[in-house]
């Protein structure tokens, strides 16, 4: 009887604690996050998606070679002498660039934002942005192209690589050329001598 | 006076049309706008904000999802009793909706003031269960039949402390009719039947007992439109949704229509019991306050009240277990309400 009567009292001194907790939280200020419109504030070293500043590059593909997912892909053309590469031909740090980077893709859809890539960049020319809204209906619009170069720009250029490349070879190969007939020459003369030695010793 | 439109139109068939329509348009806005004051209700507990994108708070959220709804195919499921299947959600509304016909908004708008109004709102409204029996049934499914089995078993007992409860203000107000109930309790808050209605100095004696058959009578009648923490019927957790699980569309639409809709009717039964129903609770000193028009807006903000205080029990209290449900009906409640009814009989005889 005592515990039925003590059941009533827990009843209701239960329900009434509760009530006025959820009475308090009427009041309270709410916790949500109007996302598109509020933002919380990016922790400072966050990892996002990356870019490249394709200007200061120089295509030394160790981005590349660093990347765990291989997502990033780099084509590169050899610059000939005299053809300035990119608009001044040097990176923002003074640096030479010798190669003209008619690809320099990256695919978000394997990155796996581990920074590893941005280390090992000597000029700095590839880093993590604050920009995480970029899904896409689509995967192959992941990939995200940084190249500045157009293909018919990366084809001239690769003509003209071709071109210089002919050149330089017919030029060593006629200088290889005249390399041969001199060394045969002097060659041929040097037979000529130890023959006409030999024949000096057997006759002498 | 008891209707302003009979009065005004005749007693004939046309305004027995005409009468239930200005309800249905109460009952269909107030399940959209309840709805809506749940989901935010529930947001502010839970320091959230809750529907606050389509209009201005979020107050045409309801209205899409009715759209929405609207829009979605009917699916009957291939082994389910077709025919019943597709009756049972408009019998618990109609259920629900037959309530309103003896909930008096004034002193000059009842939908029909019955000599039995009491007993007729409890005996239609129970006919819900039926309704819920039948769609159980009809589904075919585990679940549903379960959820079924557990709505009847709870609201059989549960009609027992309701009626019990209802029937101490019965006893004093000396009728079963709404207006009359309602008339009894002229004069001011402090003739409310809470406190135990008009009379002398020895009514203090019957507060406690109000109190205890009001409290008897809010708790049975969450158990009867299924909320929490009665809400084993339809238990998400346990029984997945129960009787509405194989319903989509605009059938599940009408089983969330009729619970709201029950909703409203019995908060309005329990202020028309104790709380004076269309009553100001400043009696007669102001007359504006008690004039027909402000009538309706006590009978209206004093029904919003029980919903409201509906909602906030239902987003604090966890569901009940099946064994706990009737112990709570049985052992506590109904021998709580014989004290009442025992009491207040022996008032009524003796005083």
């Amino acid at each position: 009887m005592k515990r039925y009567f003590k059941n009533i009292y827990q009843a209701f001194s239960t329900i009434f604690t509760g009530m006025s907790i959820t009475f308090r939280h009427f009041f309270k200020k709410s916790v949500t996050i109007q996302y598109p419109e509020q933002r919380l504030q990016l922790p400072e070293r966050e990892r996002n998606r990356i870019t490249v500043n394709i200007d200061d590059c120089i295509g030394c593909d160790q981005c590349a070679k660093a990347c765990p997912v291989s997502c990033i892909e780099i084509e590169t053309i050899k610059a000939v002498p005299g053809d300035v590469v990119g608009k001044t031909g040097v990176t923002s740090q003074g640096k030479k660039k010798v190669l003209h980077i008619s690809k320099f893709t990256i695919d978000f859809a394997k990155c796996c934002f581990c920074q590893l890539c941005v280390f090992p960049c000597p000029t700095n020319c590839i880093y993590m942005t604050n920009v995480f809204e970029y899904s896409e209906y689509k995967r192959e619009n992941l990939i995200y192209n940084f190249a500045a170069m157009t293909p018919q720009e990366a084809e001239a250029k690769r003509q003209k690589l071709a071109e210089y490349q002919a050149e330089q070879a017919r030029k060593k190969e006629e200088a290889a050329k005249t390399t041969a007939t001199t060394k045969a020459q002097t060659e041929s003369s040097q037979q000529y001598n130890t023959n006409v030695n030999k024949q000096n010793n057997q006759t002498s | 006076m008891d209707n302003y439109i009979t009065q005004f139109l005749g007693e004939n068939v046309i305004s027995y049309f005409i009468v239930p329509i200005p309800i249905l348009i109460f009952v269909a806005l107030f399940a959209l706008y309840a709805v809506w004051a749940e989901r935010k209700i529930s947001a502010w507990i839970q320091d959230r904000v809750g529907p606050n994108r389509v209009g201005k708070f979020g107050l045409l959220q309801t209205i899409i999802d009715t759209i929405k709804l609207i829009q979605k195919e009917f699916i009957t499921p291939d082994r389910a009793d077709k025919i019943l299947f597709n009756t049972a959600p408009f019998i618990v509304f109609t259920a629900a909706f037959m309530g309103y016909a003896v909930i008096p908004f004034s002193s000059i708008f009842i939908g029909i003031d019955l000599n039995l109004g009491l007993f007729y709102f409890f005996a239609i409204t129970s006919l819900g269960v039926i309704g819920l029996m039948i769609a159980g049934w009809s589904s075919n499914n585990k679940y549903s039949l379960y959820g079924a089995m557990r709505s009847v078993s709870q609201i059989v007992s549960y009609e027992i402390p309701t009626a019990l409860s209802a029937l101490t203000v019965v006893m004093l107000a000396g009728s079963l009719q709404m207006q009359t109930i309602i008339e009894k309790q002229a004069g001011g808050i402090h003739n409310w039947y809470i406190f135990g209605g008009p009379g002398g100095p020895v009514k203090i004696i019957l507060i406690p007992f109000m109190v205890i058959s009001f409290v008897i009578l809010f708790l049975s009648t969450l158990a009867e439109t299924n909320r929490n923490p009665f809400d084993i019927v339809e238990a998400d957790s346990e029984i997945v949704a129960g009787v509405h699980l194989e319903y989509s569309g605009m059938k599940f639409a009408m089983f969330f229509f009729a619970e709201y809709a029950e909703m409203f009717a019995v908060s309005a039964i329990i202020s028309t019991l104790f709380f004076g129903g269309w009553q100001s609770p400043f009696g007669d000193l102001i007359p504006f306050l008690n004039s027909p028009i402000m009538q309706f807006f006590w009978a209206i903000a004093k029904g919003l009240f029980f919903v409201f205080v509906q909602i906030w029990i239902r987003w604090t209290l966890p569901r009940l277990r099946v064994d706990q449900l009737m112990t709570i009906c049985w052992k506590y409640m109904i021998p709580f309400a014989f004290l009442c009814l025992f009491v207040v009989g022996l008032y009524v005889v003796l005083v």
